[in-house]
């Protein structure tokens, strides 16, 4: 039996009215991660995280205590859970179990993006406390209405500070902002590059061959969305990194499950566990684009290879 | 006997998003679904298309649980924005039966 849909979806959408984002995140927590990099406030062209990585351990976290109650009768009482919430942040609370391990990590990529394009001569700014969750999950699940209200805050604050062209770092993120705010926000004219379409044109010097294989798990929306699979391969290739042959890879890559993680977790693991069983059939050194495959992929192998964002191969092979 | 729902048959007429017309069937999408089910997509655009609203509301779990992955689409011959159909169902679930803004 699925969670309630109704009640959870609500409390998503409050959760953006009311609060800017899905589910809380503490501005440490949220900027946290750019803490000694001198990264300049604002500027014309900005790092957008959109959050994604930041926002994952709690998505983690909550999605985990809400499988507990898939098959559970406490799943009626979301509908009461969802006008509590509008009170009282109940999601803060759920989300409280998040692992810092992984918000170490997630921090670490964020990190590794951003020396990358430092390294590359790319100028950049960020917007630290200002910067918003670009509302992607809410338009997924159809409830437009509060997303076309949050992508108009999310794109007042890029106009406020200047930028004309964003650097995104997350799949979600970037074909939420290049294919869907043009529909929802009026002269949307911000230029949206991906930090590997960035990188991959820039001819990064390799501080470090790797001279080793691995296995991509292709994100679906970078693939089938936003077409971008020679950019990844690329940077790998100039590192002297083979990628092993897979099937179902590019264009046909198969889903990791995480999309649905938060409504139906034992979909989600399911699909989790068949893409793991593909992958490992190629090598157990497997790289990830997208913080939601990588957690949905970690969960289902279960350590049973190794399973890492590709951003954590890119800067042992360029940064010194 | 099934009834036909002229609000949900006007939405879609109104709708520039939901294209499944062009479907002929083949049953491409369903066998590549990642989650194997037989209804989505081809057989809910059938239901939606007459305004069967009471036999896609007993398909909400499928229309939440697509994974929006576009391995469907993909390999479409017909070329029907499935993932963007899909997203509209829910569209007009969210307002018609879970009364979401």
């Amino acid at each position: 039996m699925p969670l309630p849909i109704g009640p959870v979806l609500g409390i998503l959408s409050d959760n953006l009215r009311i609060r800017g984002s899905v589910l809380p995140l503490s501005r440490s927590e949220a900027t946290g991660w750019a803490r000694g990099l001198d990264i300049p406030r604002g500027g014309n062209t900005v790092l957008y995280t959109g959050l994604m990585y930041q926002l994952i351990p709690a998505i983690d976290a909550l999605a985990s205590q809400m499988a507990r109650f898939e098959d559970s009768t406490i799943a009626r009482l979301f509908g009461l859970g969802r006008v509590a919430n509008k009170f009282i942040n109940l999601s803060f609370f759920m989300a409280l179990t998040a692992s810092k391990e992984m918000k170490q990590e997630n921090n670490q990529v964020l990190r590794n993006i951003a020396e990358m394009l430092k390294k590359a001569g790319v100028e950049f700014g960020y917007l630290y406390k200002q910067e918003l969750y670009s509302g992607a999950l809410v338009y997924d699940e159809g409830m437009d209405e509060s997303f076309s209200v949050h992508a108009r805050r999310v794109v007042n604050v890029f106009r406020e500070n200047g930028v004309r062209c964003v650097i995104t770092v997350d799949p979600h993120t970037t074909s939420i902002l290049r294919d869907v705010y043009p529909e929802f926000v009026q002269d949307f004219d911000i230029d949206v590059k991906n930090y590997m379409e960035v990188l991959a044109e820039k001819n990064l010097p390799v501080m470090h061959e790797q001279n080793k294989e691995l296995v991509i798990h292709d994100s679906c929306v970078y693939a089938r969305y936003e077409g971008m699979i020679k950019q990844p391969r690329s940077l790998l290739a100039n590192a002297g990194i083979t990628v092993k042959g897979l099937e179902l890879s590019g264009r046909s890559t198969h889903c990791c499950g995480g999309p649905i993680e938060s409504l139906f977790p034992s979909k989600a693991h399911e699909i989790a566990a068949n893409r793991v069983g593909q992958l490992k059939e190629k090598g157990e050194d497997i790289v990830t684009m997208c913080p939601i495959c990588q957690v949905n992929l970690r969960k289902a192998a279960a350590g049973s290879c190794h399973i890492s964002d590709i951003s954590n191969t890119f800067a042992k092979a360029y940064l010194s | 006997m099934e009834k036909v729902s002229s609000k949900l048959a006007a939405k879609l007429k109104e709708s520039e998003e939901f294209n499944a017309q062009a479907c002929y069937h083949c049953g491409t999408c369903t066998a590549l679904c990642p989650l194997g089910y037989k209804i989505v997509p081809r057989k809910l655009f059938r239901e939606v298309m007459l305004g069967l609203e009471d036999k896609v509301k007993e398909s909400i779990p499928e229309i939440y649980s697509c994974l929006l992955c576009r391995m469907c689409e993909e390999y479409c011959p017909a070329e029907v924005h499935i993932a963007e159909n899909i997203r509209y169902l829910r569209k007009y679930i969210n307002e018609e039966v879970f009364e979401l803004l």
